[in-house]
């Protein structure tokens, strides 16, 4: 299994789909085999067509606000000592996350495609309200399916959803999570798929939607390559991108300008969601070694039982809690190229506290799994060593969770 | 394949001018030993036994199925136990086809050719994985037909022209065609004159094949399909099973009562 260079990697699957041969493909009912292809053919037009990427720039400029900043962490630095710490507000984009990405290039699909209706799913709730907001810009009438759980827990973000008039479907099957909703999103969309558009939230999913969803926050790199250019006159010597990854959109995005580039010299750092400390549960299938499995038409590291059943996860980041994950981050570990760790809910509660007591930006508890990483290793390593996170979410959302748990927020 | 048992229930149930009838139940529902008991009195009226080895996470199943499917794995059902209902099964009926389906992630985790061995052993006559559609299951299926089982291919509203007959070549002796875009166990919301259309392209092609409609199948609505070589009724008998629980009532002699129900309907 190897890495090749030069071509983008959600581009460097096989004829059937997979990454390194046995990550990714379409597992799919035959039903959906058409409307995959249609989407697949569309999809390969756009992202050559001129006029397409300057409307997809055009939105991504004034629509999104891109670039989001690239800023030192000077207090957290010199406070941890050691490496600098740096961070790439990608929460700054509207509507606080980059989910905002791939819910604008789904939108735009949609609409290139003649399909009224738009449909996702949601974890945390950022993509679901990222979809409702992309939704009503172009619109589109747009259902978000969520787990139940989810729902009470993210309260904020479905208030959002509700307000840009998007209908929130609950979820109660299962674990009343993610994993759920995604189920339930793709069976409407199995008895819906004439009319309507899928979208799905992050790099997992039939072939086609990992390579959707790379080929839009794959934006974040491209800004932060130009940055650190800017910022160091050229790229740094020894540079660690960390990113917490649950279904993997905003690491993909965050490493895809850098996967070339040698590992001694662009370490990528991918943090999975450990859950509870004392929880045997977690949403960590590439660090903690799950074995490969087929989840949601794609094969994967899963959390699973011996005999294929999908386990439960736990995890107090919705958007992290899932038990499958990207197969292009099942590529990235088994190629080594990238290398996946995990943080507790406690170590992302105390990374929460820490950053946002030091620094002005206030991360989501996603980012806060991929902070704690940085927390950690920053000490041992050099002061020329250029640690950046990716704080990808803004934690609004997780206002009720944080004063549960902190006493305030 | 011709002389499987599968062909020969099409056959016998053309010799009564009638279509197959097949069941849909889910292996385990509500326990090991009960889900045998209905499968043994229900393969009285029906020609051909669907047994689903169930999985928590189906991407093409309604509600019903998900009920009976959930029952059956906090019942704590395991692919082993599914293959031995298959077997006993098999000691007292061992000319009823059954055919297993499922979701591939349940195969691949036992291992395709240990499950095929498996199958092989316990005489399963058929297969249909819901999420392994073609060309990604020529490897399986081929392995299939090596060990006289039959793969059963999937064809949808959906389907191309040109899929469709690379499709069907690629099938053995059954083929299901899904009767409109849709989930298990949903309301039937294309007329049966234009499902009939549909299954008629697929007999155009090959007269041979048997081809059986499913989705949407009810008391209410089999009747208006009965042209076709077969009719698969699952949800509305998963149904019966929960409400048969629910009122505390013998669930075998319901679930048979409405199979019988359905057989006569088709008559």
């Amino acid at each position: 299994m190897k890495l090749k260079k030069n071509i983008p990697l959600i581009d460097q699957h096989d004829k059937l789909g997979f990454w390194g041969g046995k990550f990714g493909g379409s597992f799919i009912p035959e039903t959906l085999k058409k409307p995959v292809e249609d989407l697949t053919n569309e999809f390969q037009k756009l992202r050559v067509n001129k006029k397409f990427i300057k409307k997809r720039n055009l939105y991504f400029k004034n629509y999104i606000g891109s670039p989001t900043s690239f800023i030192k962490l000077k207090n957290l630095s010199n406070h941890l000592g050691g490496a600098q710490i740096w961070a790439k507000v990608v929460s700054e984009a509207n509507g606080g996350a980059h989910k905002i990405y791939n819910a604008t290039v789904h939108a735009l699909i949609c609409k290139s495609m003649g399909k009224k209706y738009i449909v996702g799913d949601t974890g945390a709730g950022y993509a679901g309200k990222m979809l409702s907001m992309a939704a009503k810009k172009f619109g589109l009438k747009c259902k978000i399916f969520m787990g139940a759980k989810d729902i009470k827990r993210q309260k904020p973000n479905c208030d959002a959803m509700k307000k840009n008039g998007a209908k929130i479907v609950p979820v109660y099957s299962g674990s009343q999570t993610l994993v759920d909703a995604v189920s339930e999103c793709m069976r409407y969309w199995v008895s819906n798929c004439d009319n309507t558009h899928m979208c799905v939230g992050s790099t997992v999913g039939p072939n086609i939607f990992v390579k959707i969803c790379g080929w839009s926050t794959a934006q974040i790199s491209r800004e932060l390559k130009t940055q650190l250019k800017k910022e160091f006159k050229k790229i740094p010597k020894k540079i660690k991108l960390i990113n917490c990854v649950g279904g993997g959109s905003s690491a993909y995005g965050f490493w895809s300008e850098f996967i070339d580039y040698d590992k001694k010299q662009i370490e990528l750092i991918g943090v999975e969601a450990g859950g509870p400390k004392k929880s045997k549960l977690h949403a960590a299938p590439l660090s903690r070694n799950a074995k490969i499995g087929i989840l949601h038409g794609a094969a994967s590291y899963v959390c699973q039982n011996n005999e294929g059943q999908i386990r439960e996860t736990e995890s107090i980041s919705a958007g992290l809690d899932y038990p499958g994950v990207s197969p292009i981050h099942c590529f990235l570990k088994d190629t080594k190229r990238a290398r996946y760790t995990f943080a507790t809910d406690e170590a992302a509660l105390n990374a929460y506290k820490m950053v946002t007591r030091f620094e002005k930006i206030n991360p989501s508890l996603e980012p806060s799994h991929a902070f704690a990483e940085a927390i950690r290793i920053a000490p041992k390593l050099s002061k020329d060593t250029i640690i950046i996170v990716n704080s990808c979410g803004d934690a609004k959302k997780d206002r009720d969770i944080l004063k549960q748990r902190l006493g305030k927020y | 394949m011709n002389n499987s048992l599968i062909s020969q229930s099409f056959k016998n149930a053309k010799k009564e001018n009638r279509p197959a009838l097949l069941t849909y139940t889910v292996a385990g529902d509500n326990s090991k030993k009960k889900s045998l008991e209905i499968l043994k009195s229900i393969s009285n009226y029906a020609d051909i036994c669907e047994l689903g080895f169930p999985h928590n996470t189906p991407i093409a199943d309604g509600g019903q199925i998900q009920t009976s499917a959930h029952r059956a794995i906090k019942n704590g059902i395991k692919i082993n136990d599914v293959f031995s209902i298959v077997n006993k099964f098999k000691k007292t009926k061992k000319n009823k086809p059954i055919i297993l389906m499922g979701y591939y992630n349940m195969i691949y985790q036992y291992n395709e050719n240990k499950f095929i061995a498996k199958c092989k052993k316990s005489k399963v006559d058929g297969i249909i994985v819901v999420d392994l559609p073609y060309p990604e299951n020529k490897n399986f299926s081929s392995k299939c037909k090596k060990n006289k089982i039959n793969f059963i291919q999937l064809i949808s509203p959906t389907t191309s022209k040109t899929r469709l007959k690379k499709i069907i070549n690629d099938s053995h002796d059954m083929i299901y065609y899904i009767s409109m875009l849709s989930t298990t166990g949903e309301k039937l919301k294309v007329s049966p004159k234009k499902i009939m259309r549909e299954y008629q392209k697929i007999k155009n092609q090959n007269k041979s094949k048997n081809v059986v409609i499913g989705f949407g199948i009810t008391e209410k609505t089999i009747k208006s399909l009965k042209k076709a070589d077969g009719l698969v009724v699952g949800s509305a008998i998963c149904k019966e099973i929960t409400n048969s629980i629910k009122k505390r009532q013998n669930t075998v002699i319901n679930v048979t009562n409405i199979v019988k129900r359905l057989k006569n309907k088709i008559r």
